[in-house]
């Protein structure tokens, strides 16, 4: 089949790979970009371990053909943070213990991301509802919920702050 | 500046036992850095995946490979007749059967491994497996376990006329051993005797650990050194590596087995599977490395599948509601091949706990394992060899005694837990509880959730109900459960013949550092954070500067695992008994330094002082380094131990759960108002992963609760292979959980660490399914089987006549 | 899970997209958000030789509301729905139903026309529609042609539309009176158990219109006429809503699944209906 130059935007940096067009996006993030942040969990869009940000959505990537992102600027896992410079998600996560195995976190963390963007101040609730398109088989959620707040609430402090 | 330090803030700055310490590994974690089994890509590595049986139980008539193989891009098409010669067309099991690596003539269940594809890649692999021509002559199938037990039927033909088992005599073709323990005529005696008996039968149903990472394998078969290295998802890599010897030939030296970072394991990673056979095979074949990882409809129909318990209980009682009788029977359905992952003398892993948390004089335990056309397995998903199951069941018994009684189900627990003098306590059924305050937990537990109280407001809810006033009712979940875990002393435990010891070996650098490498493996659990806290304890080292490694079998020391709560018993002691070598020879050097006799210097935290002259000193820091550039007369160079630690006894971590719900009667959904868990793990080495353990487990327990299973039809077709149906808990799905603890040092642990990762998905499970039994307690309800989803509370309610 | 090979064809208008669906037939379906699709690919449950990628077509896009009509385009996503608030002003049923489909990341790329022209009856949106008496504008080479929600199913994946049709748009008025989308799921990401949505309007206390529909307690939608005529001249008080649902039970004919037999579903369906009347009354 006809094999196509797909043109994305990753993290910032300008991608362009050759894929069929069956190739999933997940596989091509991971397997020709290196982007091996996002995972692969139950391959039928439940679990929300693959999950990346496509044009300021929360998308499951496993659910999505390369092609479709062909012009799309994507944000993954590894284009949320830098290691001298964490995002205030991944400090919260580690500061509340909201993971375990990890395996989860990177869609948990590109999820939590999105939501705090469209929602600046959650409720515990809207939270819960919000991060419902991601299952953690460790935490229980608990921690993950309290992560979350706490970011928000360091996040709106700070914008406080420099207002 | 040493003066202006305290004591307090030297502990402080170790960040050893009893301290929330943040997690080392999260770093990469969360910034998607961690190397999972499918992030790990070879040069030349090829792709393998599976032709899988549609049918439960078939012949093979024929395969055809030809449209396969001609696909461009496949490589190999390997079936049972290319694995005969290398005689791994089927291998042993862990629980002294054996099963097939890919279907040797017929199929026994549906999903089983028929063929396995070698491609250029995931793709091309993907569509070989659709171009593999597979002829089928379907068979009966059978799915009941006890109808196998009366079937013609035979579903292992390789095993008929063998009618001794690994466990002992079989008594039908489908029957694979029983195991008793206990005293049955006694047991009888005293039920037929007793002022009460309550009797039930209740299905603990199938259902599987489903981590959120699959299976999968990397095999790398270097031609030129004769070298394999074999990188998966492994809880369990030391004896993969043995397995891998043993079955393949290739002496052990030349094997490395690596599990790299494993997205949860529960149990699901402790078992050898066809496709980590397959790609080691293939890798060999081919001469370059192959990736075999399992998507997740494979995970559910085809790796290990947990519980599967059919049990009939007999519990027996003075008029005062004192047990003097426990009897059970199991029917243990074990699917097509007998894959347990259970010590070798224990075919029914640790069910003899059923007894529970309570003084019974007399039990008796028989379990019947049989075949039927189903998935192989029976790990123990999130616990201790079968405990959930043996947890289950007593806490079953003892609400359906209650209601015989017509007791208060906390109150009977009260008269009958095993009392704080009685340990050591000896069970009727071969245990040795090592420590244990039950009344006192139990008391803590019911106070703080007003159990009165709740009690009251649950009279008054039912109270409305009969009036008309409310569809909704209340139930109160007790659960008091008592784990074995550490397994366990070589004596009597074994895995293949490995003894379940396990092992640590510590390296200080001449700078004060150190790397402590382990015999286990880290899912989650957080090892890389906690062993270095147990260290820093022991030797005085900063926990921050010591480096955990584990999963690597050319580095670390051999030890049996991560599995059935045994790191924190077995690995845990031996790391704190190779702290304690480093410290004995630290307490010498130190000594040398300060110029006075071993016996006049003694540790205090992070340094050796002379006893009665805390102003002499040498830090451990100071220590190390001599260690390396002195000329110390009697005392080896370097600072070095290891220890492999073979556990005296297993430890028994308690717990005291209460669960309240309210529940629709009219639509079967519930709501879990409140969740209080009070844990007893012995020594609490970091509250805070502590507490994620026990919020994890809750939401397992949750799950398995309240609808995970995994179901057949009469055909045998799965009808839960994806998490459209199977049920994984998401944020909305969980609550808010209320943990509390009581400390009971285990005192044979060499820190009193008894283990705590499984404890609260064994005191979970029963204490969900108790709520939502109890709301139902006060309109003639005995027992409803799990999982608890809509309908089957629906069905409850319906057959107490609530819906009329 | 991997799917079979396609051809990947992202037409930018109309033209383009019946003109690939034109030449290769059945051959051809498209693609909105993908995610009961893709799956089903994956699975290689729908064997698709040509996948038609709606995404550029500008013309199947966004919410109008004008002259008391609300029209959507069939690629506005679920997200889109739950957003508008103008939307929300208008119609306000949609956001409640939206908010119990599936999850998050899947609304953001779900669409409407996708949830009402793929047929499967555990879709929420065409019970809705047929709550809604919306309308569907299908545009083939004959041009288009509009047909009501309440005709457009005939059985599970079968509908009204022709293979070489695209549905684009969705119409219905905007909504008075009161509303509700009742749901009973297993989890999250579940198809309903049952689903329920009601409009009722009231004059002086009297239900002057009602309209129930019901969603994967058939094969198709379910539009209770019954139920309404029932409900129609009433007060909706007790007697007058369980009348109004034992009418719609009539109408309905669920299947056993893993949700549960169908004793249970139907006793459930009547708790969701009786729920979705008594709400949506309220807000009359």
């Amino acid at each position: 089949m006809t094999k196509q130059i797909i043109k994305m935007t990753v993290n910032g940096e300008v991608q362009e790979v050759i894929a069929e067009p069956r190739e999933l996006l997940i596989y091509v993030l991971r397997e020709k970009l290196g982007m091996t942040g996002p995972h692969v969990g139950c391959e039928t869009s439940h679990c929300g371990a693959c999950t990346v940000d496509i044009d300021g959505k929360s998308v499951k990537s496993c659910t999505m053909f390369a092609a479709q992102a062909q012009g799309a600027e994507i944000t993954t896992i590894e284009g949320l943070g830098s290691p001298d410079a964490l995002h205030v998600l991944q400090e919260s996560f580690k500061e509340h213990h909201g993971l375990q195995c990890g395996y989860c976190t990177p869609g948990m963390i590109t999820r939590a991301h999105r939501l705090l963007e469209e929602n600046p101040d959650p409720t515990e609730e809207d939270v819960r509802i919000g991060m419902a398109g991601n299952i953690c088989r460790c935490t229980g959620y608990q921690n993950i919920v309290k992560s979350i707040l706490s970011a928000a609430a360091e996040m709106n402090a700070s914008k406080e702050a420099a207002q | 500046m040493k003066d202006e330090v305290t004591r307090d803030e030297r502990v402080a700055n170790l960040k050893g036992l009893g301290c929330s310490r943040k997690r080392v590994e999260d770093a990469r974690f969360t910034q998607g850095k961690g190397n999972y089994i499918d992030d790990i890509s070879l040069p030349g590595m090829l792709h393998g995946d599976f032709v899988r049986s549609p049918y439960a139980h078939a012949r093979i008539k024929s395969i055809n490979i030809d449209a396969a193989m001609a696909l461009d891009g496949v490589t190999a098409v390997l079936t049972a007749k290319d694995l005969e010669p290398l005689s791994l067309h089927w291998m042993p099991t862990l629980a002294g059967d054996k099963q097939m690596v890919l279907a040797d003539g017929k199929v026994l269940f549906q999903g089983q491994e028929v063929a396995f594809v070698v491609a250029r890649d995931r793709y091309i692999a993907a569509d070989a497996v659709e171009l593999v021509e597979v002829e089928y002559e379907e068979l009966p199938v059978v799915v009941d376990p006890f109808k196998a037990l009366e079937s013609d039927v035979v579903l292992r033909e390789d095993l008929e006329g063998q009618t001794e088992g690994a466990h002992g005599p079989r008594k039908h073709h489908n029957h694979i051993f029983t195991w008793e323990v206990g005293e049955e005529e006694a047991t009888n005696a005293v039920i037929d005797d007793a002022d009460v008996v309550a009797e039930e039968t209740m299905y603990y149903h199938r259902t599987h650990p489903c981590p959120l990472e699959p299976c999968g394998s990397v095999a790398s078969m270097d031609k030129v050194n004769g070298k394999l290295t074999l990188y998966g998802t492994f809880q369990a890599p030391h004896v993969v590596r043995t397995v891998a010897s043993l079955l393949s030939g290739i002496e052990e030296h030349n094997i490395r087995v690596v599990s790299p970072d494993i997205g949860g394991g529960f149990g699901n990673k402790v078992g050898v599977y066809p496709g980590y056979i397959c790609s080691i095979v293939a890798s060999i074949v081919t001469g370059v490395p192959v990736k075999w990882v399992e998507d997740r409809m494979e995970n559910l129909m085809s790796t290990a599948f947990a519980r599967d318990y059919w049990m009939t209980g007999k519990i027996s009682a003075t008029k005062e509601g004192k047990i003097t009788g426990l009897h059970c029977h199991v029917t243990a359905d074990h699917g097509a091949f007998d894959a347990c992952a259970d010590p070798t003398k224990y075919p029914a892993g640790f069910m003899n706990i059923c007894t529970g948390s309570y003084d019974i004089p007399t039990a008796y335990l028989a379990v019947d394992g049989v075949y039927t056309n189903k998935a192989p397995g029976g790990v123990s998903y999130r616990c201790s060899f079968r405990v959930t199951e043996a947890v289950y069941f007593i806490e079953r018994m003892i609400e359906v005694l209650a209601i015989e009684l017509d007791m208060d189900p906390a109150e009977l627990r009260r008269i009958n837990f095993i009392k704080k003098e009685q340990f050591p306590y000896q069970s009727a059924l071969g245990w040795e509880y090592d420590s244990g305050d039950y009344h006192t937990a139990w008391d803590k537990a019911l106070k703080a959730v007003d159990y009165a109280g709740l009690r009251a407001e649950q009279a008054e809810r039912v109270a409305a109900f009969k009036r008309g006033e409310t569809r909704t009712l209340m139930g109160i979940g007790l659960s008091f459960f008592t784990e074995i875990v550490g397994a366990g002393p070589v004596k009597n435990c074994d895995i293949l013949g490995m003894g379940m010891f396990d092992s640590c070996e510590i390296r200080i650098h001449p700078t004060g550092s150190a790397i402590a490498r382990l015999g286990t493996i880290s899912q989650g659990q957080g090892h890389a954070t906690t062993f270095a806290q147990i260290l820093a304890s022991e030797i005085g080292i900063p926990a921050d500067s010591i480096t955990i490694e584990e999963g690597d079998t050319d580095t670390a020391p051999y030890g049996l695992g991560t599995y059935g709560s045994r790191s924190t018993p077995v690995a845990g002691a031996a790391t704190a008994m190779a702290g304690r070598k480093i410290r004995a020879k630290a307490q010498m050097i130190a000594a040398y330094l300060l110029e006075v006799h071993d016996d006049d210097v003694e540790f205090d935290v992070d340094r050796f002082v002379v006893k009665g002259a805390p102003e002499r000193f040498k830090t451990m820091g100071e220590i190390a380094y001599a260690a390396y550039n002195q000329a110390i007369p009697g005392i080896e160079p370097g600072l070095e131990a290891v220890s492999y630690y073979d556990p005296p006894n297993m430890t028994y971590p308690f717990g005291a759960y209460v669960c309240v719900m309210d529940i629709d009667v009219d639509t079967g959904v519930t709501d879990i108002r409140r969740f209080y868990a009070l844990d007893d793990c012995g020594t609490r080495i970091n509250p805070m992963v502590i507490e994620g353990q026990i919020h994890g487990g809750l939401t397992e327990a949750l799950a398995v609760a309240m609808g995970q299973e995994i179901a057949y039809d009469d055909m045998g077709n799965v009808k839960t292979a994806t998490l459209m149906d199977f049920f994984l808990p998401t944020a909305w799905e969980v609550p808010n959980y209320e943990t509390d603890h009581t400390v009971t040092p285990s005192p044979h642990h060499p820190i009193g660490a008894k283990g705590v990762g499984e404890s609260p998905h064994v005191g979970g499970v029963p204490c969900f399914s108790n709520a939502v039994q109890d709301a139902f307690r006060p309109f003639g309800l005995r027992h409803t089987n799990m999982p608890h989803d809509h309908w089957r509370i629906w069905q409850a309610a319906n057959s107490l006549g609530l819906h009329d | 899970m991997i799917p079979s090979q396609f051809e990947y064809h992202r037409p930018a208008d109309m033209a383009g997209a019946l003109a690939v669906l034109a030449e290769h037939g059945d051959d051809a379906r498209v693609l909105a958000g993908g995610h009961s699709l893709i799956p089903m690919m994956k699975l290689r449950m729908a064997d698709v030789p040509h996948l038609i990628d709606l995404q550029d077509i500008e013309a199947l896009k966004g919410i109008k509301i004008a002259g008391g009509q609300i029209t959507i385009g069939a690629m506005t996503t679920q997200h889109e729905l739950i957003a508008d608030t103008a939307l929300h002003a208008a119609a306000p049923i949609i956001r409640e139903a939206s908010l119990q489909i599936a999850d998050p990341q899947v609304r953001y790329m779900g669409t409407i026309g996708g949830n009402v022209a793929n047929g499967d009856p555990g879709n929420d949106m065409p019970g809705l529609m047929q709550c809604l008496d919306a309308q569907f504008t299908l545009e083939g080479a004959e041009g288009k042609r509009t047909v009501p929600a309440r005709d457009f199913y005939e059985a599970a994946y079968m509908t009204e539309r022709d293979d070489e049709e695209i549905l684009t748009q969705i119409s219905f008025a905007v909504q008075q009176g009161g509303y509700a989308y009742e749901k009973q799921k297993r989890k999250i990401g579940d198809y309903a158990t049952a689903a329920c949505a009601v409009s009722i309007t009231k004059e002086n206390g009297t239900v002057t219109a009602a309209s129930v529909a019901m969603t994967n307690l058939s094969d198709t939608p379910v539009f209770s006429e019954a139920a309404n005529a029932v409900l129609v001249g009433t007060s909706c008080d007790t007697a007058d809503i369980k009348a109004a649902v034992a009418a719609a039970l009539e109408d309905i004919d669920p299947t056993e699944d893993n949700r549960g037999p169908v004793a249970f579903k139907k006793h459930v369906a009547g708790i969701i209906i009786k729920r979705a009347i008594e709400r949506a009354a309220s807000r009359a």
